[in-house]
């Protein structure tokens, strides 16, 4: 029990530790205008102690920022589990498929959200005042789709010989041997390229906001540069790094268990 | 004309001749086992027989009719079990009868799953995951879900191959009660003659490739049921162990001089672990063929 309080809240907190004290030097020393921890805490508390108060459109409490957000990465990332993973499979399940798209894959793959995002724009411009979150959400699928993609198409070629034999000794339709043996053998991988996919999406939504000026933690980080106001930049790091990493440990524990059944 | 019949067949891969000239014939209800050494096409006999592949020359009739893709009326139960591992025993087996039976009522259903389940003396475990099952159960649930879809004929690919001996003695007695209640016709692949000696009417033991053929049959008459105790001290067992051993010793020794007369390169490409795993083919653990010699 001692080694695992050492091991998992002691250590971390030195971490911790070491990076306010090079925080704090540097705020005193070579970077004035970085504002030094406890100013940080200071200015940041209102945002923390109400959390969801509105007070106007780019002035609200953290978590209330944070749901705009998550709402706004939510349907992204469904429109990019929903087109990448039938992608994948077909990738997975016909070479003629992978010849053909793979190259452009591969090419579009590397390609920055912040290069992405004036073309979903572009592409919605008729929209009008929604042009903005259906930019965001084109940048957000086609930026988070990759993973997916890649991993399920890794997944479906994996899947043993075996177990399509035995689809195919009971002679079992195409659509059950898809529902009953690929898509269950795939899943552990298919929710390796859902957890990449998840990570990519929550980083593009702050590019998409910044650029967009959207309510949300990455609207409200540019807006404060813009104002001078730095200590609440620090305030959204912190943020999009936390929810970035509860989103990535709750989608591992997801994972886990699919791993655990193969 | 027999009940499964296989004329001339002949099947290799990549230029590589596996099989060649296999004549075999095999009556309703018999118990036919092919013995032979480990890499010389006896999976590719079965999978020729159960449709998962076809021969290049040659025909394999069931019943008179031609043997064109794999289906339920021949039942294959394989090396490696393939059990579906996110399926429990009961599911495992579910799939296969629903499939089959997609016309009977559910209770019918459940109730033959339920019997098959309790033929393999399984029915305290029916809830539990591949995983959480040993070999030789693994290999008994194999053996229910091949048996309930109530195949005309059951090919099993040295199904006990996996096991250690004393599981592996246990199942061939499963085996050979099983046999002996349902009356199926059955083709055992097995490496042991001991094995094929306890279960078979007739033991065909396959020659070396490239090119592997049958040899001479050899007819089991011995008792049924076959007592292994008793059986040990038997001169009629000991008269057909030693002539289906010779014949399997005497394909090798001549291997050994044709070996010696022409020695090729190892034909072995490496593996380049450094480009991107999409374009390799991927490999499970579980794919491994290991197979020893018991004669």
């Amino acid at each position: 029990m001692k080694t695992f309080k050492i091991d998992w809240l002691v250590l971390p907190l030195i971490g911790v530790a070491c990076v306010l004290v090079a925080w704090s030097v540097s705020s005193a020393t070579w970077a004035k205008e970085l504002p030094s921890p406890l100013k940080t805490w200071e200015a940041s508390k209102p945002y923390i102690v109400e959390p969801f108060a509105k007070r106007g459109e780019m002035d609200q409490g953290i978590l209330r920022f944070t749901w705009y957000s998550l709402t706004l990465v939510a349907q992204g990332y469904a429109i990019s589990l929903l087109i990448g993973t039938p992608i994948g499979f077909f990738l997975g399940l016909s070479k003629t498929f992978t010849k053909i798209f793979d190259p452009i894959i591969q090419i579009l793959r590397p390609v920055s959200p912040l290069a992405w995002l004036p073309l979903g724009l572009v592409l919605f411009m008729s929209a009008g005042k929604e042009a903005g979150t259906y930019g965001a959400l084109f940048t957000i699928a086609i930026c988070s789709m990759w993973p997916t993609v890649l991993n399920t198409a890794v997944g479906v070629r994996a899947v043993p010989q075996d177990y399509l034999n035995v689809g195919k000794v009971l002679k079992l339709s195409r659509w059950k041997t898809l529902t009953k043996i690929l898509v269950p053998a795939t899943l552990p991988y298919m929710f390796t390229g859902f957890r990449l996919s998840l990570g990519i999406a929550w980083l593009v939504i702050v590019a998409a906001e910044m650029l967009t000026g959207r309510p949300g933690v990455g609207g409200f980080l540019w807006q404060e540069y813009n104002s001078l106001i730095y200590e609440h930049i620090i305030l959204s790091i912190i943020t999009i790094g936390v929810i970035g990493f509860i989103l990535d440990r709750l989608m591992s524990l997801v994972e886990a268990r699919f791993k655990a059944i193969s | 004309m027999a009940f499964l019949e296989l004329k001339n067949v002949s099947k290799g891969f990549g230029g590589q001749r596996v099989l060649a000239d296999i004549n075999l014939s095999i009556e309703e209800g018999e118990f036919v086992a092919i013995v032979g050494y480990s890499g010389q096409g006896k999976s590719t006999l079965i999978n020729l027989v159960a449709g998962l592949i076809q021969a290049d020359r040659g025909e394999v009739t069931l019943e008179g009719k031609a043997v064109t893709g794999p289906g339920p009326d021949r039942g294959l139960v394989f090396q490696n079990y393939s059990l579906l591992p996110w399926l429990t025993v009961q599911e495992n087996i579910a799939l296969a009868v629903d499939e089959v039976f997609a016309d009977w009522p559910t209770e019918k259903r459940l109730a033959h799953i339920d019997k098959y389940i309790a033929m393999v003396k399984l029915s305290h475990a029916k809830d539990r995951l591949p995983k959480q099952l040993s070999g030789g159960m693994r290999q008994r649930v194999a053996v229910a879900r091949t048996l309930a879809i109530n195949p005309r004929i059951l090919l099993l690919d040295e199904p006990l191959g996996a096991l250690d001996a004393l599981t592996r003695a246990n199942l061939q007695d499963e085996i050979a009660n099983i046999w002996q209640s349902e009356r199926k016709t059955v083709v055992l692949i097995t490496n042991s003659v001991d094995e094929a000696l306890l279960l078979a009417d007739r033991i065909i033991p396959l020659t070396i490739g490239p090119g592997a053929t049958l040899g001479q049959p050899v007819a089991v008459h011995l008792d049924r049921p076959r007592d292994r105790k008793a059986l040990n001290h038997d001169p009629e067992f000991k008269r057909l162990r030693a002539l289906v051993t010779n014949q399997l010793l005497d394909f090798n020794a001549n291997r050994k001089v044709s070996l010696s007369k022409k020695l090729t390169r190892p034909d072995i490409l490496p593996e380049d672990l450094d480009a991107p795993r999409v374009n390799r083919p991927p490999r499970r653990p579980g794919e491994e063929k290991r197979e020893t010699i018991l004669a």
